[in-house]
């Protein structure tokens, strides 16, 4: 009896141990991301517009990359 | 026992990283066309021509891109009134994309050309993109490699080339249900011909070829962040960017830009920002050199300069046939200023300051 006891006090403080090293659960679930799929959230709303500006900017400034646009590339000089 | 239980936990907690919570699987773009006519007029340039994008997707794992970009320059810069004469050319430009979507990963690859009379590119790209954290975060990684051929009008002989590369690597995170941030790093490394065959640059008062280094590395860390003010005014958003760039030519900028967004009515969508932006010199950059030195240039693009902007875009709603398709007209236009801080207007003697404007018109259509 004592023995069941303190394998179940060990099993306890083993698991409330272990929770503490737990991975962080996903805290914004699926069905809470409404506001985030609207465009107006979007950091991108037109391909082509942030083409044009970024090479408007690639063009006349020194800086470049980083931007978030996938393929990159001004084909400029 | 007890390793197995470790192993077993381990591998929870990685899997739990890897895909907690329900399966939120990646979807193609939409597919979509967009129509643009562009323009920028500033400083003695005129750049303007129509662009075209087409994006659909096959069996729901594909999606297939194609855009075609024209642009027709006319300038007359400050460089080409003072040391040269104004000319006009045409750039067009071919992009091809694919998008195949596995699972909780996007996979892009890209091929593009652009053609100018004297100056040619070729570049490949490859993208993937993938959802960890139960769809909130997103790591994307990304190379282009670019080859560029250089000529000189007039001088057939003259001919040079350049390789370019480029490393990205980004991060996307969903913060709570009204915020979003991401995280953008980008290396670029440039090797052979890397300035223009008609700039000269000025020693000792005389003119004279510039002569760039033909190697270049560059560094770019971008952080955005975008969010849901709903609470506080209906319908809008703001965000907030921050860029900073540093070279191996010694040149380090900063842009920063924040904006906001509201929706007006059932079909208005209202954009307003500003943009700040800011560099140092090239180490080898100088208005008019007292020394002789092995690199020079008066590319003011290298020198030291401030552009600050502000712009406005309005999107409206045309609507379309319900579950065919839906069209939006959109119009967008942003004041610039460039004002630099040791390039000498030779005309006049000052430091020389220009101002721009750039203007989009687009239809897109998502069917």
């Amino acid at each position: 009896m004592n023995t069941h006891r303190l394998t179940a006090l060990m099993a306890f403080a083993a698991a409330t141990l272990l929770s503490g090293c737990a991975a962080p659960q996903p805290w914004v679930k699926p069905y809470e991301r409404e506001a985030l799929s609207d465009p107006i959230m979007a950091f991108s709303r037109g391909a082509l517009a942030d083409k044009h500006r970024e090479h408007v900017f690639n063009v006349r400034e020194g800086a470049r990359g980083a931007t978030g646009v996938q393929g990159g590339g001004c084909g400029c000089n | 026992m007890a390793a197995t239980s470790l192993w077993r936990r381990l591998l929870r907690v990685a899997g739990s990283l890897l895909a907690a919570g329900p399966a939120a699987a990646v979807t193609l773009p939409a597919d979509r066309a967009e129509a643009l006519f562009h323009v920028y007029d500033g400083g003695g340039v005129k750049a303007d021509g129509p662009a075209l994008l087409v994006r659909k997707s096959i069996a729901d794992k594909v999606s297939l891109s194609g855009l075609v970009y024209v642009d027709a320059v006319s300038n007359a810069s400050i460089d080409v009134v003072t040391t040269a004469s104004p000319f006009k050319e045409k750039r067009t430009a071919f992009d091809l994309g694919l998008d195949y979507v596995y699972r909780d990963a996007t996979v892009s690859l890209g091929a593009s050309s652009s053609t100018e009379p004297d100056y040619e590119v070729r570049a490949f790209s490859l993208d993937a993109a993938q959802e960890v954290f139960g769809g909130m975060t997103t790591v994307s990684l990304g190379f282009t490699r670019a080859a560029d051929t250089v000529g000189k009008k007039g001088e057939p002989g003259f001919e040079d080339e350049t390789t370019h590369w480029q490393y990205r690597l980004g991060l996307t995170q969903i913060l709570s249900p009204t915020w979003l941030m991401s995280a953008n790093f980008e290396a670029i490394s440039d090797s052979g011909y890397l300035g223009s065959p008609y700039r000269v640059a000025l020693v000792f008062g005389a003119a004279v070829p510039e002569r760039n280094p033909r190697t270049r590395s560059s560094r770019a860390i971008k952080l955005r962040a975008v969010g849901d003010t709903g609470s506080v005014v209906s319908r809008s958003a703001v965000r907030a960017e921050y860029r900073y760039f540093w070279d191996n030519w010694d040149i380090q900028a900063h842009t920063v830009e924040f904006g906001a967004s509201r929706y007006i009515g059932e079909r208005w969508l209202v954009d307003a920002y500003v943009r700040g932006y800011s560099q140092s010199k090239a180490l080898f950059y100088s208005d008019n050199a007292t020394a002789e030195t092995t690199y020079i240039s008066r590319n003011r693009q290298l020198s030291s300069f401030t552009s600050p902007s502000i712009g406005a875009k309005a999107s409206y709603s045309v609507g379309g046939m319900p579950a065919r398709f839906d069209l939006k007209l959109v119009g967008a236009y942003e004041f610039k200023q460039f004002k630099f801080k040791d390039f000498t207007d030779l005309r006049s003697g000052q430091l020389y300051s220009h101002s721009a404007s750039v203007l989009q018109l687009y239809l897109t259509a998502n069917y």
